[in-house]
């Protein structure tokens, strides 16, 4: 891999860009691997550059049905940040902060992590109450997080609604300030273009079919490339892990459910954090092209059709106008929608599963895009010494059985 | 927006109705009886079927009464609605 520097750029332009070499290579499946990881979504990717990079398994093929970062790494609305209420989830999130920190120059790739802050609207006592528990927790945990006044809140976000007689009175926020946006296209082809480089393979348009076990053993994939042999094979498929675990014969208490987002018309900077209202169901930030990111909730029922319906838009526009008057005269460029993987208790599962070799990582929901280096490293951990991390060990899938939830329904915010 | 068949009232549109999740799920009758991996089963696991899916909907804002349709959920298309208590119709099998 040639590194990205200053000097490369000019050589580069000098030679008008024609000479960049491609950022990964698209080999054909070799017919054996150490581990298999199904699915090229940030997670997975995250998976092959830890597995690469932190343990010396660089004989690994990353399986994608469609192209890299097609799913929900690039559906989501790029916002960051760790200000969950439990220990367990703290933890995790805010090691996927930290790695996130130091990620571009990790992957000697430009993420565009922009630590703008990220605000959470209160908007009646209880949020308020709410929100101040949550802090104290996440300051427990060495979570950056602090209240804000409505006067400060003005000061940082002047084109907030707060007239008296307002619908959504604001009451207060909290503010993680190391949380905001990172680009997402770019963490995909950064973790793609570390790991190809560290020898994965990485293999797009090849969908697995089926999971071969011998004697609760897994043996390797069948795909649509032909079969291909490992030890360990990882599921990482976001909203389609039901499907996948269940050529494993693996059943998840998983749902999974359409969620949209949207983009305005692009304007002029005119805010310059992450606002998010859990009560009123919007989130917005503003893109460095100047368009507004939009995201809400998640449709009401079970689906794969990467869509939603129009009334949940409705809603969450209606919020958003409420909340901010001045963007009611904005057109919406964009709208799409993609699949999320809820869990019942809000949290993920980073776990080993019954069959020997066969690990899972899903149920990120409406969340997964800030965890993406912080679930990988974890789960390289497990994949490589077949033992769970402390960090990711509380997200087993043996916790439906044993009671023994996180649940963290609040601090997943709007989208649950 | 989906355009759900109600059994009692014809076709309306989504915002009327209320998502109850998988249909046929029924409550063991001896929960004492159950193993840990049992219950958790019947409680938190679920089929999240890609293709035809079983799934109970309430008619909330309108006659107020569940019911089951039988959707496809890579599609939505709506195959069958049909009543509590009632077996799903065998296209939709």
């Amino acid at each position: 891999m040639k590194k990205y520097s200053i000097v490369s750029l000019v050589r580069n332009a000098l030679g008008y860009h024609q000479n960049w070499e491609q950022a990964w290579r698209s080999p054909d499946p070799k017919p054996a691997y150490d581990v298999i990881i199904i699915g090229g979504g940030g997670h997975g990717l995250a998976t092959a550059h830890y597995l690469a990079k932190e343990h010396g398994i660089s004989n690994v093929a990353v399986i994608e049905k469609g192209w890299l970062g097609g799913g929900n790494t690039g559906r989501n609305t790029t916002i960051i940040r760790s200000n969950y209420l439990w220990d367990e989830s703290a933890a995790i999130y805010e090691k996927s902060l930290k790695l996130y920190e130091g990620l571009s120059q990790d992957l000697n790739y430009n993420i565009m992590l922009s630590q703008r802050g990220v605000m959470n609207l209160a908007h009646n006592l209880h949020d308020v109450r709410e929100l101040q528990r949550r802090i104290s927790a996440n300051r427990l945990n060495g979570v950056d997080s602090e209240f804000l006044t409505p006067a400060k809140i003005r000061e940082m976000v002047p084109i907030i609604n707060m007239k008296p007689g307002t619908r959504f009175p604001i009451l207060g926020a909290s503010l993680q300030r190391r949380g905001g946006v990172a680009r997402h296209d770019a963490i995909a082809w950064g973790l793609a273009r570390s790991a190809d480089s560290r020898g994965v393979d990485i293999l797009q348009q090849c969908e697995v079919t089926g999971i071969l076990r011998r004697g609760g053993k897994v043996t390797g994939v069948e795909t649509s490339r032909g079969t291909i042999r490992a030890p360990k094979v990882a599921i990482v498929t976001a909203g389609h892990c039901s499907v996948v675990a269940n050529m494993a014969g693996i059943r998840l208490p998983v749902n999974s459910y359409p969620l949209q987002a949207m983009v305005s018309e692009p304007v002029k900077p005119v805010i310059n954090c992450v606002v998010m209202s859990n009560a009123v169901h919007v989130y917005v930030s503003q893109s460095d092209k100047g368009e507004l990111v939009l995201g809400a909730g998640i449709d009401g029922y079970n689906g794969y059709t990467q869509r939603g319906s129009l009334h949940v838009i409705e809603h969450q526009l209606a919020s958003l106008c409420e909340l901010f008057p001045l963007f009611s005269r904005l057109r919406i460029m964009r709208q799409w929608g993609g699949i999320v993987d809820t869990c019942p208790d809000a949290s993920p599962i980073v776990s080993k599963t019954d069959i020997k070799g066969l690990y899972i990582n899903c149920g990120w929901g409406t969340g997964g895009f800030k965890a993406t280096p912080g679930s990988g490293w974890v789960f390289a951990h497990t994949i490589a010494r077949d033992e769970p991390h402390p960090l990711n060990a509380p997200f087993n899938l043996n916790r439906f059985t044993t009671g023994a939830l996180i649940d963290e329904h609040g601090a997943a915010a709007v989208a649950h | 927006m989906l355009l759900i068949p109600c059994p009692w009232c014809g076709e309306r549109e989504e915002a009327e109705f209320h998502h109850g999740g998988e249909a046929h799920i029924t409550r063991p009758k001896n929960p004492d009886t159950l193993t840990d991996e049992q219950w958790a089963d019947y409680l938190f696991m679920t089929s999240n079927t890609k293709g035809v899916y079983l799934e109970r909907w309430v008619h909330q804002h309108g006659c107020r009464r569940w019911f089951n349709i039988a959707r496809n959920t890579a599609t939505n298309a709506i195959l069958a609605a049909y009543r509590i208590g009632q077996k799903p119709p065998k296209r939709a099998r």
